[in-house]
Order: C-alpha cells, then structure tokens, then sequence
C-alpha cells in the first residue's frame, strides 16, 4: 500500500456565497465520501478542512504576510491522507471526494525513510 | 574478450542481423516480461540491453537459438533476479511496480473486483503499453515512453523523431518513469469499465506516432517512414493482442488504408500531390485490401462504431474509389455525420465540410468552414485556412483565395506542404480577375 495525499482546491467564493446550505451539503458530501473510501479497499488515514485564505499567514526569508502564500483563484482548503494500492486505485478514490466549486490534486507521500543512491 | 587470442573473427553478420531482427521484434516482449520481475522500469530496461549484448556473443558461440525472444527474456530475467538479489534491503523498502504475482492485489487484499477477470490472461506486452499510455502522464511523454519502451527506440532517436534535443527528451522521459515508480502507477491492463477510455488513449498515442511520421513536422520530406513502420507495427501488435476490441482493429485499418497513399502522395520532385491528383494505380492494393477487409468485420457489429472504425471506414471509401469523381461522396457524408456525433471535434466539422462541398456545392460548406473558424479552437491549424482557401478558389474568390492560402503557409513548416500553397498562391493571383468580384471560370 501506498499513502497518497488528495489536495481540494476551491473557489473560497463557492462557500462564501452559497452559505449555511452549502456548508451542510459539504458536510453531509464528505460524510458519504468518508464510508466510499472503505467501501472503494481504501483507508483514511487522517484529513481536515481548513480555515479561509483569509486566516493564512506566510513567511518566506524570514518576513512575515498576511495572505497565502500564492494567491490563486483555487486555494487549498482541505485533504485527506490515504491509503491506496496504486495510482489507480488512489485516482479511483479521489473522483470520489467531494470539491464542488473546484478539484482535487492527488500527490504520492515521499517515502523518506529509503535513501538511494 | 580475447579476440586475439582465439582468432576470433569478431561478430559473425548473420549473427549480427538476427539480433537486429531480434531487437526489432522482440524489444517489448522482453521488456514487459522483465519488468514483472525486475519491478522496476529503469532496471528492466538495463537487464534487458545486457541481455542483447549478451546474446551478441553467446550466439556466435553456441550458434542461433530456436527461440530469439525465450532466450533473450531468460536471459533478462536472470540478470534482474541477480540484481534484486544483490540490492535485497533495497528492495524490501522501495515500492514494487507490480505485485509479485502480476494479477491479484497485494496479499491480504481480494482481487480488484469482478473488474478485474480480464487481466488474468492479459499479454504483459499489454500492461506495458496501458502502463505507458496512462493518463496521469502527458500526452508527449506516453508518445516518448511507448517509442523508448515498446519500440525499444533510443532517447536519441526519439528525440530526433520529434525535434527536440537529446537532452530534453532525455528528461521527459526520465520524469515519466520517476512518475510512474513515485506514484505507484500500476503495471496492469484496466478492467472493463475503464478499458474504452483508457484504450483510447493508446490508440491516439499510436495514431499520433503515425501523423508525426506521415507529416513529419518539419524538414525537407513529407514522410517519415521509420516512425510510420513504427505506428503499424505497434497497430499490428494491439490487434493481435486484443483481437475483440473493434476501435484497435479500426486503429490497423486506418494506418493501413492511409499508408496505401504513400508513394503516390509526393510527386518525383517532392512536391505534395492532393488526393484528388494522386496516381491510384500507385496506391498500394495490398494494404488497401487488408484494410477494407478489418473495416467490413468493425462495420458489421450491431453496436456504433467507435471514431477510429469510423476513420477507418471514411479511408476505405476513398481507397476503393475508382477515381475521386467517382467517389461516393453521399456515403462519406453518412459517415462523417456519425463521425461528428462519436467524436464532435472542430477537425472532424472541418473535413466534414470539405465532403459537403462535393455533395451541396462549395458554398454550402463555406458557411460551415466559417463556422469552426468562428468557434476558434482551431486557429493556428493550417489545413483550415487551406481548406477555406480551396472553396474561395471554386466559387471563383480568387483574392480571398490567395489571402486564405497565404495565412495556411505562414503555419507550416514542411517544406513540401509550402511549395504546394505557394504554387497555388500563384495559381490563383494569376487567375484573380480584374474587377472586385467578377466570376471566374
């Protein structure tokens, strides 16, 4: 098994507009996804949402900003570390989490404790 | 080697050519078999090439195996077990590219699902290619990894294929397998529901190997024949190993059926002959006959006929015409219609219209050329302004004419295809009549 990290990437605005209901639905989407990723031989190994960019406080060369560090239409707003066989059965369960105002990334977590060469 | 020692004569020819001929036949099936014990592309590949050098020698010594590739890939194999053996640690931490029974998920785990059960008599050649092809690599590094790894092609001649530098292609192929060991992407043909998209996406790799190589995109010839042979070769294997799949039967006669035009497509002096100047009785026959024979087994399913049958059906139609007024221009139509609902793309609306024109009248299918010209997803595709260019010269606009064919030629760079547009460039000025819109025979 491998660990994958599944990045969300969303429009902050989705939220913002679509309010109270647009929370729940989240809530109630990724409570479905959660019991998928079992029922899909996955396992979730940890997750969670995150404040707004709004929240967000960079540092680069020892400054400190208010802000993300990029701005992007499509910010970081959650994820999930998984386990999964291979890509596809990781990709397999990342078409299935909930991002509806934007997408998913699917990174393979470095296994730091092999050195090559 | 102690050659002077033994007297040895060095490399025996014959030898030499039967390792040729293995490597060219042989590559991906000692490759794919290797990989499954190997684990790993990188060293696969290095077994492998052992493996030729080896039999170089061992040939000349022992005389032919009956078997080039069984030796070979015994040969292979052994040298990566010998490595895995020495790198033990290694290995027990670094992630496996397949499971060490090639087809059930890892111990502990069911088999991927009823999914799964096509798997169990896959080809590993197959895995290779699905491995390749998979989506989750760009398009240019499936096309560089199935020449490298499948048609065993060097990163340098790949590169040159391509027209990039050595170096660059050396890092886009190095990425991709780095990918593919990274993120674990799996050494295993997909299961039925996944099988149509992801077979798609190997046949387009294959075809667009066949299109680099029929118009190579730029220098001094049209055509590229190693990368064609290449793109038939890989087409012949698919349908050997999926003899059920009718898009990857269509795939086999669309390349043969366009190969057939080979010869009669460029004139003695290289310049480019439209279909509709071609000598036919140069046309492969051969090839044609084959072609039209798949097309009438891919045609005769109830089901709809995937876009490559269809492609391939269009050729056929052209390949059997007698000559091209005697094209039958209403079937094309018929054709290119369900072509446009399996494949809606602006090329397909593009050559759609060029049928059009010989069935309702060039103006009929201006307004749809201006159409895919007003959706803009092709601007910067030169058969466009061609094609436009081509009606303009019918209906006897011979100054839009010129301008249309001018804007093609500013986006090409094969050079045959530039002395064509600028031949009708003159063509047409010298044709262009005097007034502002008068007719024009």
């Amino acid at each position: 098994m491998t660990e994958y990290l599944i990045l969300l990437y969303e429009r902050e605005s989705g939220y913002a507009e679509g309010g109270q209901e647009a929370w729940q639905a989240a809530g109630e989407a990724h409570a479905r996804f959660q019991g998928q990723v079992a029922e899909k031989g996955g396992k979730i190994l940890g997750g969670n949402a995150l404040q707004p960019t709004a929240t967000a406080t960079s540092i680069r060369d020892d400054v400190v900003t208010d802000g993300p560090f990029t701005e992007t239409k499509e910010a970081l707003g959650g994820y999930y570390l998984i386990e999964a066989r291979d890509l596809d059965h990781a990709l397999d369960i990342a078409r299935l989490c909930p991002a509806p105002y934007g997408g998913v990334e699917v990174r393979p977590i470095m296994d730091t404790s092999v050195s090559v060469g | 080697m102690g050659t002077a020692v033994t007297g040895d004569p060095g490399p025996d020819p014959d030898v030499g050519a039967a390792v040729a001929n293995a490597h060219r036949r042989e590559w991906a099936f000692v490759l794919a078999a290797t990989a499954r014990v190997a684990r790993d592309i990188d060293v696969a590949e290095e077994c492998v090439q052992d493996a030729y050098l080896a039999a170089l020698e061992a040939w000349s010594r022992q005389g032919l195996p009956r078997n080039p590739g069984a030796w070979l890939t015994t040969a292979a194999r052994r040298r990566a077990l010998d490595r895995l053996r020495r790198d033990r640690t290694l290995r027990a931490k670094l992630p496996l590219l397949i499971e060490p029974d090639g087809q059930a998920g890892p111990a502990g785990l069911p088999p991927a699902g009823p999914d799964a059960g096509g798997d169990v008599i896959a080809d590993d050649r197959l895995r290779l290619v699905f491995t390749c092809c998979h989506p989750a690599l760009a398009r240019e590094a499936q096309v560089a990894l199935t020449l490298r790894l499948l048609c065993g092609l060097t990163t340098a001649e790949i590169a040159q294929a391509f027209l990039v530098s050595e170096p660059t292609m050396a890092a886009r192929v190095t990425r991709a397998k780095k990918k593919i060991s990274a993120a674990r992407i799996p050494y295993r043909v997909p299961g039925a529901a996944e099988l149509p998209d992801r077979l798609d996406a190997v046949l387009t790799v294959v075809h667009l190997l066949y299109t680099t190589g029929h118009t190579a995109p730029g220098g001094a010839d049209l055509v590229r024949p190693d990368l064609v042979d290449r793109a038939l070769g890989l087409a012949r294997l698919l349908r050997d190993l999926m003899p059920d799949e009718r898009e990857v039967g269509g795939l086999l006669a669309l390349l043969l059926l366009t190969d057939a035009r080979r010869a009669a497509r460029t004139a003695a002096d290289g310049r480019l002959l439209l279909l509709e100047e071609q000598d036919r009785s140069q046309w492969d026959r051969a090839a044609i006959s084959e072609g039209a024979g798949l097309v009438a087994e891919m045609m005769r399913s109830s089901e709809r006929p995937g876009r490559f049958a269809l492609q391939a059906a269009i050729a056929a139609v052209h390949a059997q015409a007698p000559s091209y007024g005697g094209t039958d221009w209403p079937q094309l139509l018929r054709l290119y219609d369900g072509l446009l609902r399996a494949w809606p793309t602006p090329v397909v609306a593009l050559n759609r219209a060029v049928v059009l024109a010989m069935v309702d009248g060039a103006e009929a299918a201006l307004a749809e050329i201006e159409a895919v010209e007003r959706d803009g997803r092709l601007a910067g595709y030169r058969y466009l302004p061609a094609a436009k260019a081509d009606l303009l010269r019918r209906i006897g606009r011979m100054d839009d004419a010129a301008r249309a064919y001018r804007s093609a030629l500013d986006l090409t760079d094969n050079n045959a295809e530039k002395a064509f547009l600028a031949r009708r460039i003159t063509e047409v000025s010298a044709r262009a009549p005097a007034g502002p819109d008068g007719p024009s025979a």
